[in-house]
């Protein structure tokens, strides 16, 4: 079989899986929709492997094949084709997103198992997988604008799954404006493509991109930063990144899957996809970089702050992306995909393994009350452990690897990216300290209230029914989570995802090891070799040494976590008091959604207000009676002459008729 | 024998119908003119007919008649309907359809 074969089955599956549970859900019993949308997943995981090996069987040159159904859209001299793209690029997606989903699905079946909308979420996770799938497979920008909106729309049904809870519908709805915010950008960024290049298809419009703009033309910079506007909304980049640490509000498996591994990497994708345009457009490329960097201090000082479990975990994720999107940015893509892939592991990892103590805590999510859950839950706590290892690049663990890997490039390539390179070190650093400030707080100490109730009675703590963030109570039934939770060690399905993803997050670094392996940059190679910047290569011994201070750092971090949190506890409320600005500026999430409160949805308010106030009454409210009066008028001055009385109208008949015959009388002679 | 006699006629027919629609107030009496007028044109209509020496005119004065008659059937029928309803015989007041 051909790879596109390949590669339409992978699409098939999910969509599948998806519309089958959806239409059955009465009829299925529950455990089945679950087993469906795993085996939907896994059969595209192994169609996925079919196009890698179809791949490896070719030429490398050779390694890219279009290939469409039907005819999209065909007017006005634009021929959009139902088109997939398939090269080591769409390949390394499509596995790394159906690996991870796989897994993810696997965890759900075992942690979504009391909740009364369990067809409902196995449905939607497939569409999600089937939209991420159409996403990175995509032949064409429109293609790739409907999976973009897709997953946005897969994102916002999983963030307000729980509906019945006000926080997570209001956090569905954020996700979604910002997200379309993002999707405005991309399809005008196409309208341009399409102005200026006449085509929408990949292949075309990266053909004869530098032919039709000059290098740092307006044009061009004006399309890439449209793109970018998309990326970084998707990706959660500042300063659209508000709606992520809100969208927690979702299930933890939705939490691990999209806002996690797949879904919030599609920006660092589409940058690497469109690295011809970027190229061309180094200001737009720079300005990505910048924003990457920013994102990734900026989210690890607010992740210091936070005290809510996965909050932490979503701005550690903002913070990773950005090193991602700096990675793709700045020319080191197959870097910065190399850091997508462990990321997906380790992130979604951690996730799992939070999801686990969350369900121990009845829900509650604030780390300030948990502590012993190392006597707990210990497999939990180990793969919470080595998730948040290879999440602060502890030497040796996956992050390790591909973090340095993108540094290393940003210092072989000197200038200013060099600099770029030492923001990254000190996020490193942060990562380190946030990190492990999370895991010190949960792990060691002396049991909480529940965790001793988990240790003595093997039973899990059943709190109230209550929203953890507004702590309303609320009812257990359908649309919040069910009263019943699962926790890794009670559960198969759970258990065994976390090992799987726990064995990726520690040795899936190995694949790219600098002077020893070489895996994934080979295959990715013919996707990037005709970039300028795909000739800079970090000498293997600038790797090494990279790799040997962002060891130090990740070190030298665990080590200043244990400080603060463990050896000596007063020292951060020490911190707090002396550097009360800096901690409430990093509590209050650098104060992002005030300022956007201020500046776009105040004013936008406010026209609306206007508009409501002034316009509607006045001009619209105006121009409607004043239409109605005119009429009325009209039939006021016509009504006159219907008086009822029947010999009137005779009169009228007859003089009409009269004086019409006398006009012809005198006309005609 | 000349054309204008039939004309004249026809036109005093006519203006009598006219008249008494005009006046009246009885619907019977405004339908017995509302014929006066009908029949004043089958009148013309015959005349001109004689003149041109052709049938048409007839033919035509003949659908009037059918005309004439459904009219007749239609009002008297209104009529009784009227009467039915205990309403006044008097048109000026029936007046619903006042705007």
């Amino acid at each position: 079989m051909s790879a596109t074969a390949w590669a339409w089955l992978v699409l098939l599956f999910p969509l599948l899986g998806s519309l089958g549970i959806a239409l059955g859900f009465r009829v299925l019993p529950a455990r089945l929709c679950g087993a469906i949308g795993i085996a939907a997943v896994g059969l595209a995981f192994a169609c996925g492997i079919g196009v890698l090996v179809t791949l490896l069987g070719e030429d490398a040159e050779a390694r890219h094949h279009a290939s469409s159904l039907w005819d999209y859209a065909s007017v006005a001299g634009l021929d959009i084709k139902l088109g997939i793209y398939v090269d080591p690029l769409s390949t390394f997606m499509v596995l790394v997103v159906t690996g991870v989903s796989s897994m993810i699905h696997v965890y759900s079946f075992g942690y979504m198992k009391s909740d009364q909308g369990y067809r409902r979420f196995f449905s939607y996770l497939n569409f999600f997988v089937f939209s991420m799938l159409l996403l990175v497979l995509a032949g064409n920008f429109v293609l790739l604008i409907v999976g973009w909106a897709f997953v946005g729309f897969a994102s916002y049904a999983l963030v307000s799954f729980w509906y019945r809870r006000q926080t997570a519908t209001a956090a569905g709805m954020k996700a979604f404006v910002i997200n379309v915010v993002g999707d405005i950008g991309l399809v005008l960024a196409a309208f341009l493509i399409v102005r200026e290049v006449g085509s929408l298809d990949y292949g075309t419009v990266f053909e004869r991109a530098p032919e039709t703009f000059a290098v740092g033309g307006g044009t061009i910079t004006a399309i890439c930063l449209l793109l970018l506007v998309g990326a970084f909304a998707k990706s959660a980049q500042i300063p659209f990144h508000t709606w992520l640490p809100d969208a927690m509000e979702g299930p933890t498996p939705v939490s691990s899957l999209i806002h996690a591994a797949t879904m919030v990497t599609a920006g660092v994708y589409l940058i690497a996809r469109t690295n011809v345009l970027f190229v061309l457009a180094p200001t737009a490329a720079d300005i990505a970089a910048f924003v990457g960097l920013a994102t990734l201090l900026i989210a690890g000082t607010i992740a210091i702050a936070q005290t809510d479990m996965k909050r932490v975990i979503a701005y550690s994720t903002m913070s990773q992306i950005g090193y991602m999107i700096m990675g793709v940015s700045i020319g080191a893509y197959s870097a910065g995909l190399f850091h997508l892939m462990t990321h997906a592991f380790f992130k979604a990892l951690l996730f799992m393994a939070a999801g686990s103590i969350i369900s121990a805590m009845a829900n509650m999510q604030n780390i300030d009350r948990m502590s012993g859950f190392w006597k707990a839950m210990r497999f939990t706590s180990i793969m919470l452990l080595v998730g948040g290892l290879a999440l602060a690049a502890f030497p040796g663990t996956s992050g390790f690897f591909s973090k340095d890997s993108i540094l290393a490039f940003a210092e072989a390539r000197g200038g200013m990216y060099f600099w770029m390179a030492i923001g990254g070190y000190v996020g490193a650093f942060l990562t380190a300290l946030y990190t492990f400030r999370l895991i010190f707080r949960v792990l060691p100490g002396r049991p909480c209230t529940e965790a001793q109730e988990l240790i003595e009675t093997g039973h899990l703590y059943h709190g109230p029914a209550q929203n953890p963030h507004t702590l309303e109570p609320e009812d257990p039934d359908v649309g919040f989570p069910g009263s019943e939770h699962h926790i890794a060690e009670q559960s198969r399905s759970m258990a065994f995802a976390m090992a799987v993803l726990g064995f990726g997050a520690l040795f899936a670094g190995l694949v790219q090891v600098p002077g020893v392996t070489d895996v994934l940059f080979s295959f990715l190679e013919p996707t990037f070799h005709d970039s300028p910047l795909a000739s800079i290569h970090p000498s293997v011994g600038a790797e090494w040494r990279g790799l040997a201070i962002g060891g130090v750092i990740a070190v030298l971090g665990i080590l200043v976590s244990w400080l603060l949190w463990v050896r000596q506890p007063e020292l951060p409320a020490l911190f707090r008091q002396r550097l009360r600005p800096v901690y409430l500026l990093c509590l209050n999430k650098w104060y992002f959604d005030e300022a956007i409160d201020l500046l776009v949805v105040r004013p936008v308010l406010a026209i609306g207000r206007f508009a409501n106030r002034v316009f509607e009454r006045y001009v619209v409210d105006g121009a409607v009676t004043g239409t109605e009066q005119t009429v009325r008028g009209a039939g006021g001055v016509v009504r006159a002459v219907q008086n009822g009385f029947v010999r009137s109208y005779a009169l009228l008949l007859i003089a009409g008729f009269a004086g019409l015959a006398l006009y012809f009388l005198l006309s005609s002679s | 024998m000349n054309i204008e006699w039939y004309i004249v006629l026809s036109s005093l027919l006519f203006a009598t119908g006219a008249a008494g629609i005009l006046l009246r107030r009885s619907p019977i009496v405004i339908l017995l003119c509302l014929e006066l007028m009908l029949n004043a044109g089958n009148l013309a209509l015959i005349a001109f007919s004689r003149m041109v020496g052709n049938e048409e005119g007839q033919i035509f004065a003949l659908v009037v008649m059918v005309v004439a008659a459904c009219e007749v059937v239609v009002g008297l029928g209104l009529i009784v309907a009227i009467f039915r309803r205990k309403l006044p015989l008097n048109v000026d007041e029936l007046r619903g359809l006042r705007g």
